[in-house]
């Protein structure tokens, strides 16, 4: 059965550390960083990184748009 | 499979469109207005029409909205831009216009030029950002503020008899002949993200095919105005907007499907 792996990329100069993406992903995938970016703001990243299907949830309710998703699908 | 496997240029599914610029946004983080920018950007992008799209921006949060959407735009004048959009069209009738407003500039300030721009049916798109406050300068109460919603100047809530009721704007010009499709939409949940870039895609057709005016009411939240969190403000919004301002289409090609 072919199975789907996604990850994603966040642009952590760009990440205002809304949390808006945290609850939208339905596999508990992100996290917010202990360190800050530049403007001092927790970024949001892969806490679980194994567990991305590359739904695009996150992505496409984040205001700021900083997020980018990849995906595979393996044999 | 390694991650790095996987972040390769082919393997990319989602990122920003190139129609929204690389400037950070001016908005407070969890703020819908970036959702909303990005989703009529995706629109269109999609539909290949950028070359002939013009927007109108309005004075409010989203008064910089030209140095986000990478399309020709214009800044109305407080409450004005559906008649600079009405300017515009007409000189340009095969152009796709948009304006882009809040709730405090289309329904308070700027009602005289909604409700005549929308009787007149002119060929454009509204699309209407509901916070229910005016964001801006600080929170105060808009004609859309919630009965019992507090606000900088309700801090007790909205008392409908001393202030008035809120305004269903959208509602009301959906019963303007001139008005060929309303619906109202939301941009907290990926759910709600995809349902309305439907919307405001089929607002764009209707343009093309010089059907009229299309309004595509977006509630949204204002975090900081709100005085919650981003998750706290879109929860609150659930909640609370939704029951009152319901969603979903109000006018569909002409016909009122939804009193
Ligand atoms: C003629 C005029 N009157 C008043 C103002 C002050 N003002 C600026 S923005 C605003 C309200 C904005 O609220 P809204 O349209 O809801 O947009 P938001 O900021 O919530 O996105 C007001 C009253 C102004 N700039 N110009
Ligand atoms: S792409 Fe989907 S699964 Fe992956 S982090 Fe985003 S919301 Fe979660
Ligand atoms: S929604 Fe976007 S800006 Fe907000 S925390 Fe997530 S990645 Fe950062
Ligand atoms: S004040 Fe409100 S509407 Fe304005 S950017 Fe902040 S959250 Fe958004």
């Amino acid at each position: 059965m072919a199975k789907i792996k996604g990850a994603i990329v966040v642009d952590i100069e760009k990440c205002k550390g809304c949390e808006v993406c945290v609850p939208a992903c339905p596999s508990d995938v992100i996290g917010m960083s202990k360190e800050v970016n530049g403007k001092g703001y927790h970024y949001a990243y892969m806490a679980n990184p194994d567990a991305c299907t590359g739904c695009s949830n996150c992505a496409i309710v984040c205001p700021d748009g900083v997020i980018s998703v990849y995906k595979v699908k393996m044999d | 499979m390694d991650i790095k496997d996987i972040i390769k240029p082919e393997n990319l599914v989602y990122t920003k469109t190139k129609l929204m610029t690389d400037n950070a946004l001016s908005y407070c983080p969890g703020c819908g207005h970036g959702t909303a920018h990005r989703l009529t950007m995706e629109v269109i992008e999609e539909m290949g029409v950028e070359a002939d799209t013009i927007g109108v921006a309005p004075v409010g949060c989203s008064v910089l909205a030209y140095d986000f959407m990478n399309v020709d735009m214009q800044q109305a004048a407080h409450g004005r831009a559906p008649a600079l959009a009405t300017a515009i069209s007409r000189t340009w009738p095969d152009k796709y216009v948009f304006t882009y407003q809040g709730d405090g500039d289309l329904a308070a300030i700027g009602t005289a030029e909604t409700i005549h721009a929308c009787n007149r049916g002119e060929n454009i798109v509204i699309i209407f950002v509901n916070n229910g406050i005016y964001g801006m300068t600080g929170g105060q109460m808009a004609p859309t503020t919630l009965p019992g919603m507090p606000s900088s100047t309700s801090p007790y809530g909205r008392d409908t008899a001393k202030m008035g009721f809120p305004l269903k704007m959208t509602e009301l010009i959906a019963n303007l002949p001139g008005v060929y499709s309303v619906t109202r939409q939301a941009v907290h949940t990926p759910k709600h993200v995809r349902k309305a870039k439907k919307a405001i895609r089929q607002a764009f057709e209707n343009t093309r095919l010089k059907r009229g005016l299309s309004f595509v009411e977006i509630v949204s939240n204002c975090n900081s105005g709100w005085k919650m969190t981003p998750n706290q403000a879109n929860e609150w919004l659930e909640e609370n907007m939704l029951s009152f301002y319901e969603l979903g289409d109000i006018k569909v090609e002409g016909q009122l499907v939804k009193k």
